[in-house]
């Protein structure tokens, strides 16, 4: 990627928030090379059963769309109108009050107006005034209104792929209005005349095929497992009891595909796997729903639905009685806030209870799936698990809210408090990044590509920018984070904005530091590293 | 330009109704006719935007969540910013539409050598948000005196507070100063902050620039060019008890002033000014955080193609028994 080998700094020094002279609503918009994503292929987008598979290019002059394209994204439009009243209220309330606008990390890093969350719906909205509104009729140009063309769409596209429906900006907002929203009803409308990004399509059609993202077939899923028990056994001389698919186990686990063929994921996924040996969970892992993670919510409801129906099927077919999820941030989201309304009700599951604390999770009581930090910040907090916080010296701890645990879920706490207890050295990074306030990725949403480095980069410089804060303040060396999208992205981000500090997830800190039954002495952690730490480095704690 | 076209339109507005009761002699139409379609047009327009928004359902559970939720029963939840139950919701409701809860949080972003960001507090426009709005509510209350006869007790307890200082006479009115300021700071911000002058359009200064004008007429109208207050008075018991009458000789400021109040009050329900009844109704806000507790339903819950267990079993059915994963059909 040319645009990497860009300096940080001199990145940095490009970054102005000072707008250009010309209004926006005349629709320009410059396909900058690094920050686009490429077109859906069309055998993926056919498989689908999506409308207009084709081959194009988002710079070609020709995007090859139906004839009649306008007509279909204006019906489109009012059908969601009259499904969404979230849509509806947030096209009319809007008074560009400015609060979010300089809340977006794409804008932060990138200086782009239409970056600015009022701006990105603004140009939605300024289609629903022109179609929809009598003084958008009336006035035009000067009620902010413009007519729908195809540079409109070209503009959508650009920037409602620059968005990772992170929801900052709404927590902001004095109306709640949610860019989200409006990008996955805008993502929506484009997909209805056949625009949608490859790095989104080709992993959906992969999971609504073999289960999982990245397209694992069931052998090459028990592969991938057998590798990790034979890896967590050289470590820790355990060989951990794992099922797949069984029938009548207690618990379904169902984890982010990620976290079983990538890194640093993997050795979350042995934490995962050396926790749940330890304290005798009967539970199965499945193939069929072999993926938490849902980027079919990066398309459509529709395709949010049709992915995670396997998760319930998967849980009924076994007989299991409630489900634990791994760490993932969108994944939480839709099981958190959609699942149930989606796909439910699960009556056929029971309301969660730990076997091993007794513990009722009351908060799950109706879509009876529990977040793995729940469940382990319930076993720790009674005392069933025990931990050896040294194994962790090595590792100057700050933790990343994910974007969708955080404002979807908030799950805060029990995330803080694992970490505070199978590790000496944590340390928050300031206010206005973490919890409610937490920067993304700048990748979620499916933007994570090599392709869109650039974008990405800028989108991450508040996260990683708050990271290299802690690191000179207290030698941070260590990002933990929940969700598989950031553990792929943020160690590029870390490496060109930090340096020197690795990715990892929480339960990857919890295996290292579980004393289990028989266990070997460990002088690595999960990743092989060795535990020695050096402590002149860290003199000034 | 935006501000320039929001300008003369209310110029316009003005020059209008001088010319119409100055020259045409139109009281009646200005007096009685269009402050009643003007009321009607508010009411009638609110209630048709806000059954227009009811009648789209709220599909899914969707509220930003800005605190910590109810989980294990150790973790203390956020009851106001991650609510889980309707009191929760209301309290979460109370503090946004009477505080501006969510404008409290408001930074200001900024990028210094380093790179380095820093995010600074910015409250200025939760507070000239906040006094501006609370100067309009007191200020339309006590308005009150003239609509109402006997006056009530509430309105006059306001006045008291509002003209604590007793400065001059007639007593100043705290609000007065306040409104003027705050519009002011807020006219000024869309001017001098390059990024909100750069998304300002004309519908976002015409509602400023004619709330400004009522206030200006309204605060000249009482401490400089004096109208007959008997006479406004005569004109509003009338207007509010349905027996409309046209007292002689009220003054021009007056009927600037009904008409720009007319004009808001006409224009509100077509316009961004729908915030205020539109915060009741946004789903991020007044949902509890509660949607592993409590299903939510979907109304139109859209069937959809899925792939089913027994499909997948049949396409990796041999693969799947070469590695020794249970089937359900051998």
């Amino acid at each position: 990627m040319s645009e990497s080998k860009i300096k940080p700094g001199e990145l940095a020094k490009k970054i102005n928030y000072e707008p250009p002279k010309k209004g926006w609503l005349d629709p320009t918009v410059d396909f900058k090379h690094g920050s686009y994503n490429f077109s859906g292929i069309p055998k993926n987008v056919e498989y689908l059963q999506l409308p207009n598979p084709r081959k194009w290019q988002p710079e070609d002059p020709d995007w090859q769309l139906p004839e009649n394209w306008k007509e279909i994204i204006l019906q489109g439009f009012k059908e969601r109108l009259d499904k969404f009243r979230s849509l509806k209220i947030f096209m009319d309330i809007c008074v560009r009050c400015g609060a979010c606008s300089d809340k977006c990390h794409f804008f932060i890093g990138s200086g782009d107006p239409k970056n600015m969350p009022v701006l990105r719906a603004e140009l939605l909205r300024s289609i629903y005034r022109n179609d929809f509104t009598a003084a958008g009729k009336v006035f035009g140009k000067f009620a902010g209104a413009r007519e729908l063309t195809i540079d409109v769409i070209k503009e959508w596209f650009y920037y409602f792929y620059q968005c990772t429906q992170c929801r900052r900006c709404s927590v902001f907002c004095p109306y709640g209005i949610d860019t989200a929203e409006v990008t996955i009803l805008v993502r929506e409308l484009l997909n209805l005349i056949g625009i949608n990004i490859d790095w989104v399509i080709t992993p959906v059609a992969n999971s609504f095929r073999t289960g999982n993202h990245l397209g694992i077939q069931p052998h090459g899923f028990k592969d991938s497992l057998d590798f990790a028990v034979e890896d967590l056994e050289s470590i820790t001389n355990i060989k951990a009891n794992t099922s797949i698919n069984r029938k009548g186990a207690e618990i379904l686990f169902v984890v982010p595909s990620a976290d079983y063929f990538g890194e640093p994921h993997y050795f979350t996924l042995l934490g995962y796997m050396a926790l749940f040996h330890e304290i005798g969970l009967d539970y199965t892992w499945t193939t069929f729903a072999s993926e938490g993670g849902n980027f079919g919510s990066f398309v459509s409801h529709d395709l949010m639905k049709s992915l995670n129906t396997k998760i319930y099927a998967e849980a009924k077919r076994l007989g299991v009685k409630w489900i634990i999820g791994g760490e993932c941030g969108h994944m939480w989201r839709v099981l958190h806030q959609y699942m149930d309304t989606m796909n439910g009700p699960a009556d056929f599951l029971e309301v969660p209870v730990s076997p091993i604390t007794g513990t009722k999770f009351e908060n799950a009581k109706t879509t009876k799936m529990v977040h793995i930090c729940e469940f382990t910040a319930d076993l720790i907090k009674n005392g069933k698990i025990k931990l050896d916080k040294s194994r962790n010296d090595h590792r100057r701890v700050t933790f990343h809210d994910s974007c969708n645990p955080a404002r979807a879920m908030g799950l805060i706490e029990e995330p803080r408090y694992v970490i505070n207890n199978v590790c000496n050295h944590f340390f928050d990074m300031p206010d206005n990044t973490i919890k409610e306030q937490t920067f993304c990725c700048g990748s979620g949403a499916g933007l994570g590509t090599d392709e869109n480095l650039e974008m990405r980069l800028r989108g991450g410089l508040p996260r990683a920018n708050a990271v290299k804060f802690v690191k000179e303040k207290h030698d941070v060396n260590f990002l933990g984070c929940i969700c598989a999208i950031d553990k792929a992205t943020l160690p590029p981000l870390m490496d060109y904005w930090v340096g020197g500090v690795e990715v990892g997830g929480i339960h990857e800190l919890v295996g290292n530091a579980l004393i289990m039954k028989g266990e070997k002495e460990r002088t690595k952690d999960l990743r092989g590293d060795s535990l020695l730490v050096n402590h002149l480095t860290h003199e000034h704690e | 330009m935006n501000i320039l076209f929001s300008f003369f339109a209310v110029f316009l507005i003005i020059v209008a109704v001088i010319i119409g009761i100055e020259i045409a002699q139109l009281e009646f139409l200005f007096g009685v006719i269009i402050p009643y379609a003007a009321v009607a047009t508010f009411l009638l327009g609110i209630i048709y935007q806000v059954i227009k928004w009811a009648r789209s359902p709220v599909p899914f559970h969707i509220p930003t969540v800005a605190g910590q939720q109810k989980s294990l029963s150790w973790i203390k939840s956020s009851k106001l910013d991650s609510p889980h139950s309707s009191l929760g919701v209301i309290g979460r409701m109370a503090l946004e539409i009477l505080l501006f809860r969510s404008l409290f949080r408001n930074t200001k972003a900024e990028l210094k050598d380093g790179p380095a960001l820093v995010y600074g507090s910015s409250k200025y426009l939760w507070l000239g948000a906040l006094l501006f709005h609370w100067s309009f509510l007191v200020i339309v209350l006590r308005h009150f005196r003239y609509f109402i006869e006997p006056i009530l007790s509430f309105v006059l307890l306001l006045q008291n507070y509002d003209g604590l200082f007793q400065i001059g006479l007639p007593v100043l009115y705290i609000t007065n100063i306040v409104i003027l300021a705050a519009l002011t700071f807020l006219f000024l911000r869309r001017l001098t902050d390059s990024k909100l002058k750069y998304i300002s359009l004309a519908s976002d200064y015409f509602p400023l620039f004619l709330i400004i004008s009522i206030a200006v007429t309204g605060i000249l109208m009482r401490y400089f060019t004096k109208v007959d207050i008997v006479s406004v008075k005569e004109l509003a018991v009338g207007l509010f008890s349905f027996n409309p009458v046209i007292p002689q000789a009220i003054g021009i400021m007056f009927y600037i002033h009904l008409f720009l109040v007319s004009v808001l009050l006409a224009y509100f329900p077509f316009s961004k000014l729908l915030h205020m009844p539109g915060i009741f109704l946004s789903p991020t806000r007044n949902l509890a955080n509660n949607s592993r507790m409590k299903r939510h339903i979907n109304p139109w819950n859209k069937p959809v193609r899925i792939h089913t267990y027994e499909e997948y079993e049949d396409e990796f059915r041999d693969k799947m028994k070469a590695a020794g994963l249970p089937l359900d059909k051998e």
